[in-house]
């Protein structure tokens, strides 16, 4: 029972970064009704960035990665890196798409997500590099003693962090005047724009706030497993939690990252030795589509209403 | 003056009807499959075709293949590579384990198993569509190759996956030079073009582009769902199966299922970008323009910077420019190449008296 209280844990902690990742997906997709493939590239600049500007900080000031120095200024040089991308993005890709369907909008961001990689590979070379963020991966005492069981201080840390992150955007969508339009622009893109909320700018907005959001998770996950390319792809495994979720959900994007993680992880070690492992690769997305299949709109997503 | 369908009358619905009602149109793709036939094998060399032609024409076919699903029928797709990988991995086991098994039909069989698989895939069609059909699709791209690669029965029991094509013999014609493996792959991707092409202007291809422009209109006025979601699946993964077939056996030789990886999906989705969405002739553009691409481009450094560019720098901008150029085709021209050609035949009708 330890044991599988351990895989569940292992895997509601790997389901908190894929949560992360989701809920870049659902801010974008929330205000501006883009379906952003590109966010898991962008989890990637991100990390990339950030372990760049460290090691350049390192050659030109002296300070170590993981010391509180280098960790401060690589977030900043990073920051705005996400925040110059965002405005980017807008200018010269959103703008020019205005009123054509989603599904080009969705297109366009797969190529934005093939632009992002290799510009960030091109900046700072593909080499696959750790990213230290001063938090040491020792298992928790106590929980070790107590119940035998092994749980990293790491993984609670990241879990921390995601929870914060969490709160801070829900009060930033419910309580600011930017989170109110951003609220309308969702509701109605024409309503918004004839009271007078700048649409442009909101779109800026809501593209810094994923790029925050990916820089966390770029964060964490580098921490984890290393900053490589891969990291692109694994961040696909945001899109079954979406989908469970549902694709306008903070909750949902959440509530939806756990279960992925959670049943994945499980599957792999209860389910996987009968048909030869390595099923975590695709078990969420059928497991997804299962859900598709009972409730389209995912477990928080707004009912979905055709008219002709 | 010369592309004009002036004095052409047609006198019966046939006529009307016909895939290329224009006479120009007919003489000019006639003079092109017979340039392809008969020209090209004089013209080009062994490297044309092993590195260009062959693979390009099998990249228009499995482009065709996601164009009719995704273009005609409105179903996006991101799974085009898996369903190639069903085509090839079938077309190897027919060949391997029925004694005598002619290549043509183990290709055909192969691709009636994608079709199978794609019908499989698509069931979640009929409930879903848009972002979340994409998702299924990844499914599907993702668990296929799982499948590949984890019970070596379709491998035939080899390393890691690979799998070796075997000799195509067409009635005791071997198929082993590069020239012939191009007659080969031309033969196919003819025969399904014009397939296609006759498709879309049927009953069939109305139906799907109307479920494409809206499927509950569609089904208010008659045309049933499933059926048409379903076949669009079905033949669409046909497409690819049977590329993915070409792909193993006139093209690399030896595949492993890595080799159908999601990469090669997106590709695929881009040529259909690119070229033209819900267009036979964009799928060739698209193809031709992709495999180019990356070859002029590496001719391109080679000739401004010589060798003392690092490898990595070459791929990486490549990745850009593709991107780039995704993002260009959407916002300039979503109809893509296609479209141009079109605006093109629409100044040459009126060319040289404008008014």
């Amino acid at each position: 029972m330890t044991f599988f209280f351990e895989v569940l844990i292992a895997g509601l902690l790997s389901g908190m970064l894929y949560a992360l990742v989701a809920l870049g997906f659902v801010l974008i997709f929330k205000a501006s009704g883009v379906f952003n493939f590109a966010q898991g590239a962008m989890v990637y600049f991100a990390a990339l960035t950030f372990v760049g500007v460290g090691e350049k900080l390192l050659l030109w000031f002296g300070w170590a990665p993981g010391s509180f120095a280098s960790f401060l200024g690589s977030l900043l040089v990073t920051l705005a890196a996400m925040v110059v991308l965002a405005i980017l993005i807008e200018r010269f890709m959103l703008r020019g798409l205005v009123n054509q369907p989603l599904i080009t909008l969705f297109m366009a961001t797969i190529g934005l997500t093939f632009f992002i990689d290799g510009l960030a590979q091109l900046i700072w070379g593909s080499n696959v590099r750790g990213l230290d963020i001063g938090i040491a991966d020792e298992p928790v005492m106590w929980l070790l003693d107590s119940a035998n069981m092994l749980v990293s201080k790491f993984d609670l840390t990241a879990a921390a962090i995601a929870a914060i992150l969490v709160a801070v955007l829900t009060v930033f969508f419910q309580y600011t005047k930017t989170g109110r339009a951003l609220r309308a622009v969702a509701d109605d893109h024409q309503a918004a724009l004839s009271i007078g909320v700048p649409l442009e700018r909101i779109w800026v907005i809501v593209w810094v706030a994923a790029g925050v959001v990916a820089l966390v998770a770029g964060l964490i996950w580098g921490a984890r497993n290393g900053v490589q390319y891969a990291l692109s792809f694994t961040a696909l495994k945001a899109l079954p939690v979406l989908i469970l979720g549902g694709f306008t959900s903070i909750p949902g994007a959440i509530v939806g990252g756990l279960i992925i993680g959670a049943s994945e992880k499980l599957a792999e070690v209860y389910l996987g030795p009968y048909v030869g492992g390595g099923i975590d690769s695709w078990f969420p997305y059928i497991m997804a589509l299962a859900f598709l299949l009972i409730r389209p709109e995912g477990l928080f997503g707004e009912k979905h209403i055709d008219r002709v | 003056m010369i592309y004009r369908e002036a004095g052409q009358f047609k006198a019966s619905y046939e006529a009307d009807m016909q895939i290329f009602p224009i006479r120009q149109d007919r003489i000019a793709i006639a003079a092109i499959v017979l340039f392809a036939f008969v020209g090209v094998p004089l013209l080009a060399s062994e490297y044309w075709f092993q590195a260009i032609i062959t693979p390009a024409l099998i990249f228009s076919l499995a482009a065709l293949g996601l164009n009719i699903l995704t273009g005609y029928a409105g179903q996006l797709s991101l799974g085009a590579a898996g369903f190639m990988a069903v085509g090839a991995f079938a077309t190897y086991n027919f060949m391997l384990r029925i004694d005598g098994m002619p290549f043509l039909v183990a290709m055909i069989l192969g691709g009636v198993c994608a079709a199978l698989v794609g019908i499989v895939f698509g069931l979640p069609s009929l409930r879903i569509k848009g972002f979340y059909l994409a998702v299924a699709t990844l499914a599907a791209q993702f668990f296929i190759l799982w499948v590949l690669v984890k019970f070596p029965w379709f491998s035939n029991y080899s390393a890691s996956g690979v799998i070796t094509a075997q000799e195509i013999a067409i009635l005791g014609w071997t198929v082993d030079e590069p020239v012939e493996k191009y007659l080969l792959t031309l033969a196919v991707v003819t025969v399904l073009a014009l397939a296609a092409k006759n498709m879309a202007r049927t009953h069939t291809g109305r139906a799907w582009m109307a479920v494409r422009d809206m499927d509950v209109a569609a089904e208010v006025i008659g045309i049933p769902l499933m059926k048409t979601k379903l076949q669009a699946f079905a033949i669409s993964s046909f497409y690819c199966g049977v590329a993915g077939a070409l792909y193993a056996y006139t093209y690399l030789g030896t595949v492993e299922p890595e080799a159908f990886n999601l990469d090669l999906s997106f590709k695929i989705l881009f040529m259909i970008i690119i070229g033209g969405v819900g267009t036979v002739l964009g799928s060739f553009l698209g193809a031709a323009f992709i495999t180019l691409l990356p070859i002029f481009l590496n001719q391109l450094f080679h000739a401004l910077f010589g060798d003392s560019l690092p490898p990595a720098f070459a791929s990486n901008v490549e990745l850009m420019i593709f991107g780039g150029l995704i993002i260009f085709f959407l916002i300039v021209e979503p109809h893509g190449l296609a479209r141009l050609w079109q605006i093109g035949k629409e100044k040459l009708r009126i060319w040289p008296f404008p008014h």
